[in-house]
């Protein structure tokens, strides 16, 4: 199961940093099941990956965030004859204000963000368990860390999927296999990527996914992309109320 | 997904950072939002743009939309044994290196920086340093993925649609937005060459060793001093290399790059300092004369080590001027545009004299053709510099020479139509949305 040609399940397999992360893998062997809504677009990037050197490319067109999509992950892991690495990297950001306003909404995210997440991990987690191996790695964020205006519904179902990777991380850590939460900062969206940088806080989605890659090996339940982070967000939970509620962020 | 996939920006500029103005940007990652693009900017104009290494204005569409296809840079297959590559148009060339090196591929000919994408290799029907074997980047292009606004999709090779095959290559993404392109790579035995550097002091020795050169060697160029008179007018540095056969097949390191992060101040580039530059770089190569081992990085792309070294240049940006002209005719004209450059005192340090070959480029807007090309950067001084390249004009027309789209931000509608004798036959195949400044200011 483990060594050249890794099984990988990669969940929002169309995200910008999933692909950066799968490119990756592609070129060391890996066998994928990737997970997406649109098919044509699935397609387009299992072709990529193949040519890229991966052995093994099967798409699944499923939206992860419907209820009890997580039964289908016994079928994806028959598929590839076990679990190297699961990546969970969906999820939709949500505008704070609009939140706010529509209740609807805010419901919508919490299962696409958090509900429906928690059960792909738990599902994760049992086959890990199983297999007494593997790693499980979930695209988290800094807006987990510490509830700030801006965005704390979205930060609010991050924040909560990170307690949850830690306790799979801590209940997997005896047996062997891993679990862990990746918080990236501010990511260089398709729509900004390519013009001028919008400041050294800035990352693209090849710097985090060198990051996940890396995460997928060795290393804690809780990783910073770029690890810089790590050192900005114990300075923003750690500082006093006062200061805290004179900041717009 | 926001509305409207379009946000007004005016801080995507081109190489030359001389023009600054108000676009409406998309960047989207799937080609299948491509027809939407077109149709959300069929009221305006639309051009689809790549990493923006052409100098002028080419890749700008003033008031109107830009589609960056940076997003786009998926592999769609490759063929091991003959080498034959498809891949979408927003992949770069330094993408495909990575990806094909390590596999004992090249790309048939590539220019000078490895920063630009497939589309806009295509578009430009760019050229390199084995030009005088390869011909231009578009004689490798076997077919390509072509969107129209009329909603219509095209798979376009030569014997299909020749017509529109020979409007789009070198077509400066005119005739519509190429989505994908298949290229015929090149077998390397290395990704070293040995690189052999001769300095040559005045235009008859470059003549010499560029004709002794075109048989013996599969990439020739040379770097010029435009900036000196008298005894060292016309001297020069002339590299010239073949590939290894050592089996090395390391690929280049995009993270090893060294950023220029500001403008440097207007004061830095004078006449003083660019000689004093020219000297202490002509001395360093006379310094390496002789052959030697190096990685194709080095050797092909000297600049791509510094990203963002346009900012030399200042705020008010830079202009280059590559002109090609007849071989017949070559010897008096570069004289004197090198003796016109001379006198003026405004020359840079980054000039290239090379010598193209006779294979045909098979675009109806391709720049390549057999003669010699001089490409020259000049800091924007605003008038007196636009004088001066006027005043080259000149002798580049009567010469019956071109000069080149893709570097261009300046040529007269007159210099265009005399560069390109076949604009009128392309006209027959530009996609009505698709425009740019270039094409407004030359052709409309």
């Amino acid at each position: 199961m483990t060594g050249v040609n890794k099984g990988i399940i990669i969940l929002g397999a169309a995200s910008a940093i999933a692909e950066a992360a799968a490119r990756i893998w592609a070129a060391q062997g890996a066998r994928f099941v990737l997970v997406a809504r649109d098919p044509r677009r699935l397609d387009v990037i299992a072709s990529d990956l193949k040519t890229r050197g991966a052995v093994e490319v099967a798409a699944v067109a499923l939206d992860c965030s419907k209820l009890n999509a997580d039964v289908e992950l016994d079928a994806m892991v028959k598929k590839l004859g076990g679990l190297d690495i699961m990546l969970l990297a969906y999820g939709t950001l949500g505008e704070q204000k609009r939140l706010e306003a529509d209740p609807d909404a805010v419901r919508e995210l919490i299962q696409t963000d958090f509900a429906s997440a928690v059960a792909w991990c738990l599902a994760a987690s049992a086959v890990l368990e199983r297999q007494r191996s593997g790693a499980l790695l979930v695209i988290g964020s800094v807006a987990g860390d510490r509830g700030r205006r801006s965005n704390f519904i979205y930060g609010a179902c991050k924040g909560g999927l990170a307690r949850l990777v830690e306790g799979i991380a801590h209940k997997l850590a005896p047996i062997g296999a891993r679990a862990v939460i990746v918080k990236p900062g501010f990511i260089k969206t398709p729509m900004t990527a390519a013009f001028e940088k919008r400041g050294l806080l800035w990352a693209k989605p090849e710097a985090v996914a060198r990051v996940i890659v890396k995460a997928a090996e060795r290393g804690g339940p809780v990783v910073y992309a770029p690890a810089f982070w790590r050192w900005i967000m114990l300075l923003i939970r750690h500082l006093p109320t006062f200061i805290f509620n004179k900041l717009d962020i | 997904m926001s509305p409207t996939p379009f946000i007004s920006r005016n801080d995507v500029l081109s190489w030359g950072r001389v023009h600054r103005q108000l676009q409406e940007v998309a960047a989207p990652r799937f080609c299948d939002e491509l027809p939407a693009l077109l149709d959300g900017s069929a009221s305006t104009s639309c051009l689809a743009i790549g990493l923006r290494r052409s100098y002028g204005d080419s890749c700008l569409n003033s008031g109107g939309a830009v589609i960056n296809m940076g997003g786009l840079d998926r592999l769609i297959a490759f063929d091991e044994t003959t080498g034959m590559l498809r891949a979408e148009s927003g992949a770069s060339l330094s993408q495909i290196l990575a990806f094909a090196v390590p596999r004992g591929w090249f790309l048939p000919t590539t220019p000078g920086s490895r920063f630009v994408t497939l589309g806009g290799a295509i578009a430009n029907d760019v050229h390199g340093k084995n030009h005088h074997q390869a011909g231009s980047f578009g004689c490798h292009v076997s077919c390509f993925g072509l969107l129209r606004s009329d909603g219509s999709s095209h798979v376009v090779t030569k014997d299909n649609q020749p017509r529109l095959f020979a409007a789009t290559i070198g077509g400066i993404g005119l005739t519509g937005v190429i989505e994908w392109a298949e290229i015929q790579l090149q077998r390397i035995g290395s990704a070293y060459l040995d690189v052999e550097i001769i300095p040559y002091v005045g235009l008859d020795e470059f003549w010499t060793i560029a004709e002794e050169s075109v048989g013996k060697f599969e990439h020739t160029v040379s770097w010029i001093d435009c900036s000196s008179r008298g005894a060292n007018f016309g001297r020069g540095i002339f590299s010239r290399a073949n590939w290894r056969e050592d089996e090395v097949f390391t690929p280049h390191d995009d993270q090893a790059w060294k950023n220029v992060p500001f403008d440097a101040p207007a004061f830095l580039l004078n006449r003083f300092s660019v000689a004093a530059f020219n000297e202490l770089y002509f001395r360093a190569s006379k310094a390496k004369t002789g052959i030697a081992r190096q990685h194709y990085a080095p050797f092909f792309y000297p600049l791509d080590a510094f990203l963002n070294w346009n900012r030399l240049y200042g705020r008010r940006g830079m202009f280059q001027y590559q002109c090609v002209i007849p071989a017949d005719e070559a010897r008096v004209a570069i004289t004197s545009l090198l003796d016109g450059i001379a006198r003026s005192g405004q020359a840079s340090f980054l000039s290239v004299l090379k010598t193209f070959g006779e294979r045909a480029s098979p675009g109806l807007l391709s720049f390549p053709r057999p003669g010699v090309t001089l490409a020259i950067d000049f800091p924007n001084r605003g008038v007196d510099t636009l004088n001066l390249l006027s005043r080259l004009d000149v002798i580049v027309s009567e010469a019956g020479g071109a000069l080149y789209p893709a570097k261009d931000g300046r040529l007269s509608p007159e210099m265009f139509r005399r560069s390109f004798p076949r604009w009128r036959e392309f006209l027959e195949h530009k996609d009505p949305i698709m425009n740019s400044d270039f094409w407004r200011r030359v052709a409309e």
